[in-house]
């Protein structure tokens, strides 16, 4: 098992909150997988600004003094916002991928979770509530957001390990599932280029539609492309900078339930996920047919 | 009426409730507010009585059930009236995986449609679907009826036992060992009144039905068939 919840919002009133409706139904969904938890809030940034989102196992000797070493290291201004063990890094649009390199020198143990015009990706061991709290989900506003909450069985207990994963800029992957091919998948993208931190089975699926995505694909051909070439369980949802989209497997004995109303498109594992949401009396709410993309864009 | 708010109340306190009825009871009429797609809302009931749910409901909703009348006003989860062994158990709304999976006996109406592996291995129980069914639905089901008005998704029947299968529309394809037999009188009989009891008569006739059962080729295995596992 494993527990996903997503929401695109269409109604722009409703992006101060989507942090704090997000994490309740991350919450809702703890006894799917307490192992570990995670979530990935779209929140935009500054005019010619990135962020890049770090995570070290020994937050206060890695961030401190990181916005001035990496101010000096790529000669353009770099500010921090820590939270618990992760942070983001505001950084100029143009110098993401310098600001990057100078990390890797700088703070060789820090882990980039996620980095982007509008991502920001917070993930740890433990309870949704936790880590909810830990990174204070419930205050952040944004346009679109994926949780996951993880029961493991593919691969270790870890923070790596942990979902959303991302692995191209603004893009980020949740699973519910189990892949079989993941490893001949792994090593035919190495051999193209992408690169990987974990051993586990979603960072490749991950990396399957960003190199999709990199090759010129939209989200949904990316998606559709899943079908065909990944062995396994999955539902899988997906983020990009614009874009939401979701996929079963053939079998789709993986659990899902979808909601659409005219403020928002949800997702959860479970019906249980979306009760509390605004006009969820009213929404049409399905079960996604299997081996089929849905997806939609802003 | 009793009225049960299971977002006050809880789960347990409701289950235990009901499973304190025993044989006839004066409690006849139940109904169960602010499900919010909670897990085994009505399982195990072994009672007489009437219990409406008002919302849609999660996994394993009127599981076992003997007896009963349960009826769903919403859509319903994974698993519901699992292992039915009699009662009536009737979903307004949508059904999820696997709905009325290993039935032994009663009725599950489902006014939506019901999405993949409904009826598998059901042994007994009959299923009425407004809707359509999804994949293998049927799979391994050794007895009862399937009555579906609309389509069916691939592989119907898949390794079939006795169950007899009645599709309106469609069906996308047949499982291993599953194939299209004649109707005959006793089918119509049949589903005229299965169609009354799963208040789809006004819906569809047992004419337009085509009936689908077990070439009876893979019951015990024969090197002959290997193929066709």
């Amino acid at each position: 098992m494993c527990g996903i919840v997503g929401l695109f919002l269409k109604d722009p009133k409703l992006e101060p909150r989507l942090g704090a409706m997000l994490s309740d139904m991350l919450i809702t969904m703890s006894d799917r997988g307490p192992d570990s938890a995670g979530i990935a809030i779209y929140s935009g940034a500054g005019e010619g600004r990135a962020k890049i989102t770090v995570q070290s196992a020994q937050p206060e000797a890695d961030f401190k003094a990181l916005d001035k070493d990496l101010t000096t290291a790529i000669s353009a201004p770099v500010t921090i916002l820590i939270k618990s063990t992760h942070a983001v890094l505001d950084v100029p649009h143009g110098q993401m991928d310098a600001a990057r390199a100078a990390l890797g020198q700088l703070r060789p143990l820090v882990k980039i979770m996620s980095a982007g015009e509008s991502i920001e990706i917070f993930k740890e061991v433990g309870l949704p509530r936790d880590v909810s709290r830990r990174f204070d989900v419930a205050k952040m506003s944004g346009t679109h957001g994926i949780g996951h909450t993880r029961m493991a069985t593919e691969s270790a207990v870890t923070t790596m390990g942990a979902h959303p994963f991302s692995t191209g800029s603004d893009q980020c992957l949740v699973h519910n599932g189990s892949l079989s091919n993941h490893n001949g998948v792994r090593r035919e993208l190495k051999r193209q280029g992408m690169t990987f931190e974990t051993e586990n089975d979603t960072e490749v699926a991950a990396a399957f539609i960003s190199h999709k995505l990199k090759d010129g694909g939209n989200l949904g051909d990316a998606m559709e492309a899943t079908l065909t070439d990944l062995d396994g369980f999955f539902t899988f949802v997906v983020g990009t900078k614009n874009g939401f989209g979701v996929v079963r497997d053939p079998i789709a004995c993986k659990p899902a339930v979808m909601a659409e109303t005219d403020e928002y498109v949800a997702f959860g594992s479970e019906y249980r996920a979306l009760v509390n949401l605004p006009g969820i009396e009213n929404a049409r709410v399905w079960e996604p047919e299997p081996a089929t993309v849905y997806f939609w864009e802003r | 009426m009793q009225t049960f708010d299971l977002g006050e109340q809880g789960l347990r306190a409701l289950n235990s409730a009901l499973h304190a009825l025993r044989g006839q009871t004066n409690m006849t009429a139940w109904e169960v507010i602010n499900p919010k797609g909670a897990h085994a809302i009505a399982a195990g009931v072994d009672a007489p009585v009437e219990i409406i749910v008002r919302g849609s409901t999660g996994y394993y909703c009127a599981g076992m059930n003997k007896q009963a009348t349960i009826r769903v006003k919403g859509s319903a989860g994974p698993g519901v009236a699992e292992n039915m062994m009699s009662g009536v158990v009737i979903i307004d709304g949508d059904a999820s995986q696997y709905a009325g999976a290993t039935g032994n006996g009663g009725l599950l109406v489902i006014k939506g449609n019901a999405s993949s592996r409904c009826g598998i291995s059901m042994k007994g129980i009959n299923i009425v679907v407004h809707g359509n069914i999804g994949h293998m639905s049927c799979f391994m089901a050794q007895s009862g009826n399937m009555v579906v008005l609309g389509n069916a998704g691939e592989a119907l029947g898949d390794s079939l036992y006795e169950a007899r299968l009645f599709v309106r529309g469609s069906v996308k394809s047949l499982g291993a060992d599953c194939i299209e037999k004649e109707m005959r009188p006793e089918h119509i009989a049949m589903l005229e009144d299965l169609l009354v009891r799963g208040e789809a008569d006004t819906k569809a006739k047992p004419e337009q039905f085509r009936r689908y059962g077990s070439a009876r080729k893979l019951y015990t295995f024969n090197i002959d068939n290997a193929s066709d596992y």
